[in-house]
Parts: C-alpha cells; structure tokens; sequence
C-alpha cells in the first residue's frame, strides 16, 4: 500500500488534535508515515503509532525554533525523498500551509489548501472545499506530481488504529535558506485554560454587542460552563475587547465546531466566512433583522447581558 | 541608495456580493463587482511606512490579472505607490496559486527589488500561501504574517503573532514580507492623490515580456483541478424565539435536546 506522509503538529512532544485527524484521512488513501520534528519524538510517537502511523520519522535541530519556517521543510523533504509517498498531509495551521506550500513547489506537486474532507479516487485523493464564505463546495485534486493537502481542524473525528509507530532517525540537511529568517525572541501565549479556538467542539464568540473588554467574562462563563472555546468578531477585536488571536472570520480564524454559539454578533459575511461550516449554530441577538438569525438552527431574539447569565446558570444546574 | 519595494496586490470579487462559479469552474469575474483586495490595502500602508521612514524609496505595485485589475493598481496608486505594473495576459485565465507565484516572481525580479510586501492573504482564494512562494522562488528569506514590519540597515524586522506564541523575527534584505489587519489602519485616498494617480506610469507586461510559456499558467498549466463546484443547500430555517424573560432557558432546553449538554 502507498505510504502517505503525514506532518505532525505538536508541543514538546503533545500531539495536537488536527494531527490525530490527519491520520484518520490519511489511511484513506494508504499507510500513514508521520512526520516529527523537535522534542519529544518518543513521547508523540506512542500516540501516533495508536493512531494508524506504521513508522514515525524523527529529526531534531535547534533550527527548528531558531529559524521560521525553512528549516521544516527542508526536513519534510528530506523525508519526502526518503519515502516517496503519494500524497503529503498537513494540518492547515497559518504555518502549516507556509510548508506545505514550499514542499509542493520544490517536489513539483499541485498544493490544496483547507480541505474539509479527503477521499480517496481513482485519479488521487480528491479533496472536498469550502468556498466563498462557505457558500459552495468543491472538490478538487492534484493533476500534477505528488499531492501536497493541507487539512483543516475538525474535518475527520479521530479514530484509534494500533499500528507500529515505529521511530526512524532522519537525516536532514539544511539548505542556504534555513537560516534566514531569524526568531530573535518568542513569547509563549499564556494558556487560558480552554481549548484552542480552531479545534474546539464548542466556539461562544462576542461581537459588538458585548459593548465592552470588561462584559467578555460573561461570553468566558458560558464558554466555559460549556467546555468551550471564546471567540470574537472583527468589530470586537478591533475595539480592543479581546485579543486578535481570537478573532473569528475573513481575516481571523476560521472555525467549524459542532456548536457555534454567536452572542451580539451581527453576522456581516467577512464574520460568516469564518464559521458558517459550524454544525449547528445558534444566535443571541436583540435585533431580530441580523442577518446571522438566518444562519441559525436557533435564535433568541433579545438581550444577551438577561440570556447569556440565565443560559449559563440552567447549563451549570443540569451538569449539577 | 534607494529602497525598492514592490507591493504584489491583487483585485478580487466583492465579499459582499453574490459570488459564483462560471462553467469551466474559475471564479465568474463577470458576475460581480472587483475591487483591490482589503487585506492588500494593509501591504501598500505598511510599504507607504517603511518608504516615509527611508531617506529614498521607490514603491512599485504588482498584479497580476485581466484589464480590470487596473482598478486595483489606480487604488494603490492613490494611496501614495510611485508606479505600476500590471501583468495581463489571455493565456492567464485559470491560473493557480503555483503559475502566480511564477508570474509574480518574474515580473518582482523584472521590476527590481529590495523589499516585497503582501498581503496575508487574499480575500477571494484565502489560501495564505503566495508569500512563502514567493519567498521559495526568489530564494529569499520569508518574514510572514507580521502584525509590525519596520526596515533598516538593510534588515526588515517585524512581529509574527501566532497561535502558540509571539515571535520577534529578523531578516536580511532583499526579502519578502506578509502583513496581517493588525499592521495598522490603511489611509484613504485623498483628493490630491487621486488625481496624482492618473498620472502615474503603469507599464503592462504579457507572458512574453517574463520569459513565461503558455502552457506553464492558465488552466491547462495548473496543477490542480477543481472537479466540481455545488452550491451548497440553503440552511433549513431555524427556530427563531423571543425573549420574554425565559430565553436563556429555552437555550438551554435546546442545546440539551442536541445533547450539548
């Protein structure tokens, strides 16, 4: 069966969801190889191996986090050359697509980026889309050289499948390139707690109607009664209410959690484009004319500063 | 010395209208208003910055796209850029983000460089991926996705917010940079500068004038295919309820129905 390479993304060895869900895909259309870089090969591989990866190869350089980007893809090429695969997987993080894109360049292979869903066909993996604000969905393949996709989170539910995880060293050399975009300095982001917006199962996002930094408390308590993620539109996070990293649309995030829930927010398109593939969506807004109650499975038509509390309080009494 | 900088813009369908496919699967142009890309407007503002705090700088825009996408360059010109350049040609329809990357790394070398500022990403593909291509083939250093960008001594510097951390990063000229929403406002046009702008030259290329054969762009020269394009199903109505003092349990009831809770 084809070896399909998949990259791994991870902290410190803690494989990080979307790459689980990679896996899934990726026995799709042949036998996984996952692709480590940094610490913690031996810790990740474990979770890799009950996953479906049959070997997992490893590198590990102070590249890697001294230089942006480069340096990854001169590995995954490496193990490009190494495994001749039919197809490279990627999770579609801001960074993942940078790889992806450089490694289809340099093997010659057609790049899909944000994949929602994977099949395998009889031409190669065809790769189903959300476009246009969601509007349309395509399905798009590869014409040319190896397949390079990148996958966005929540497009597969992980799926366990015992195989060896077997590690392999893997040689690397860097090009000229590697080192020219220097990391000065990194600041880790400080953990709130709460899943990480993109891979959430469960989003809750302010919008203007929030009307101030000091009212995200109440989009946190039910976020978090639920187990959920905090989002914000652009007009919140352009009027300093929430950090950007959270921003949900266009320009932010794009999210598709199970649940969406959307409280003071408008639903101006660039805003829908980032959430509308959500499974189900419901909306809290006291103008009953917002074009995002015509996105929803449910509405409430009035002021989220009464419904966002009294909701919060009835989710914690019925988890007791 | 002078610091050269091209900003790569590109001219896309309005967001706000209603955007479709035509029948060989491309984006239909004809059927919607286009405009210069709003996530590109940062890239000419950041560019506008870099060249005030430099003692000479040429700014130059670069698109890539049918005889509308003038419309983009005479935006980008009445902000403040110096000239233009645009890349038409028939033989570019169904061009992919590989042959544009092509496209844009010949017409960057032709013009001349020292600094080439994008977009994050475009708001009609979203891909996010030309800068890094452009980097990959002008075998320069990527300085992406920046939500500060400042030059000098030969050195862009910026600011890279990412999910895990923030990052100070560092680069050597010649180089190409993305700016993201958050690199500071865009300037409007001012009444000086639009009309300064009908002035200024815009030079126009074809495929010949980059060394680029037919067959490397265009549909046929893609390296991928869209097989099909379905329009998704409008969303059944939902259930839309009034607050009348209980809304927030009604929610409730609702999400435990869907086993949310």
């Amino acid at each position: 069966m084809a070896e399909v390479l998949v990259y791994v993304d991870h902290v410190d060895g803690a494989v990080r969801k979307p790459t689980l869900e990679l896996l899934t895909l990726a026995r799709r259309i042949g036998e996984p190889v996952a692709v480590h870089l940094g610490a913690g090969a031996d810790e990740a591989a474990k979770v890799l191996g009950e996953h479906g990866a049959v070997k997992v190869l490893t590198a590990d350089a102070a590249e890697f986090a001294d230089y942006l980007v480069v340096p990854k893809v001169d590995a995954l090429q490496a193990a490009y050359e190494a495994v001749n695969p039919a197809a490279v997987l990627v999770p579609s993080s801001a960074e993942g697509k940078e790889i992806a894109a450089r490694l289809a360049l340099r093997v010659g292979g057609g790049l899909i980026t944000d994949a929602v869903d994977l099949e395998a066909g009889d031409e190669g993996p065809v790769a189903t889309q959300s476009v246009f604000a969601a509007s349309y969905s395509t399905k798009s393949r590869v014409t040319k050289g190896t397949p390079v996709i990148t996958v966005k989170p929540n497009s597969a539910a992980p799926e366990a499948a015992p195989a060896a995880g077997t590690v392999e060293r893997l040689s690397v050399t860097f090009g000229e390139l590697a080192t020219g975009t220097k990391v000065v300095s990194r600041t880790p982001r400080e953990s709130t707690g709460r899943p990480e917006l993109t891979e959430a199962a469960i989003v809750v996002s302010g919008g203007r109607g929030v009307n101030g930094a000091e009212n995200f408390p109440l989009i946190e308590a039910l976020a978090d009664s639920l187990g959920g993620a905090v989002g914000a539109s652009r007009a919140a996070v352009d009027a300093g209410w929430y950090p950007h990293t959270n921003q949900v649309g266009q320009t932010g995030k794009s999210v598709s959690p199970q649940l969406y829930i959307a409280a003071g927010i408008s639903g101006a398109i660039q805003h829908r484009a980032g959430m509308q593939t959500s499974k189900t969506i419901v909306a809290i807004n006291k103008d009953e004319e917002a074009p995002i109650f015509e996105l929803v499975d449910y509405g409430v038509v009035g002021d989220l500063f009464e419904v966002v509390p009294q909701l919060t309080d009835e989710i914690k009494a019925r988890k007791g | 010395m002078s610091l050269r900088i091209v900003v790569c813009v590109k001219y896309v369908p309005d967001a706000t209208g209603d955007r479709h496919f035509a029948e060989d699967l491309t984006v239909d142009r004809d059927d919607v208003d286009g405009l210069l890309s709003e996530l590109d407007e940062y890239a000419v503002e950041q560019a506008l910055q870099i060249a005030d705090e430099a003692d000479d700088a040429e700014i130059t825009v670069l698109t890539v796209g049918p005889e509308d996408a003038k419309d983009a360059l005479r935006k980008a010109l009445s902000m403040g850029a110096h000239k233009a350049v645009h890349v038409e040609d028939d033989d570019l329809h169904g061009t992919d983000v590989m042959g544009t990357s092509l496209v844009l790394a010949k017409a960057v070398e032709h013009v001349g460089y020292d600094l080439v500022v994008c977009g994050m990403a475009s708001t009609d593909g979203g891909m996010g991926v030309l800068p890094a291509l452009l980097a990959e083939r002008l075998g320069v250093p990527q300085v992406s996705l920046l939500s500060q960008v400042a030059v000098e001594d030969g050195k862009v510097t910026g600011r890279r917010d990412g999910d895990a951390a923030t990052e100070q990063l560092e680069a050597a000229l010649p180089a190409v940079v993305s700016v993201t929403d958050q690199s500071g406002e865009a300037r409007y046009p001012s009444f000086k500068g639009i009309m300064a702008a009908k002035k200024k030259p815009v030079e126009s290329l074809d495929l010949s004038d980059l060394g680029i054969e037919a067959d490397e762009v265009g549909l046929d020269g893609a390296w991928t295919t869209v097989d099909s394009a379905a329009e998704r199903p409008a969303r059944t109505a939902g259930t839309i309820v009034k607050d009348e003092g209980e809304g927030g349990k009604q929610l409730a009831e609702f999400l435990a129905g869907q086993k949310f809770v």
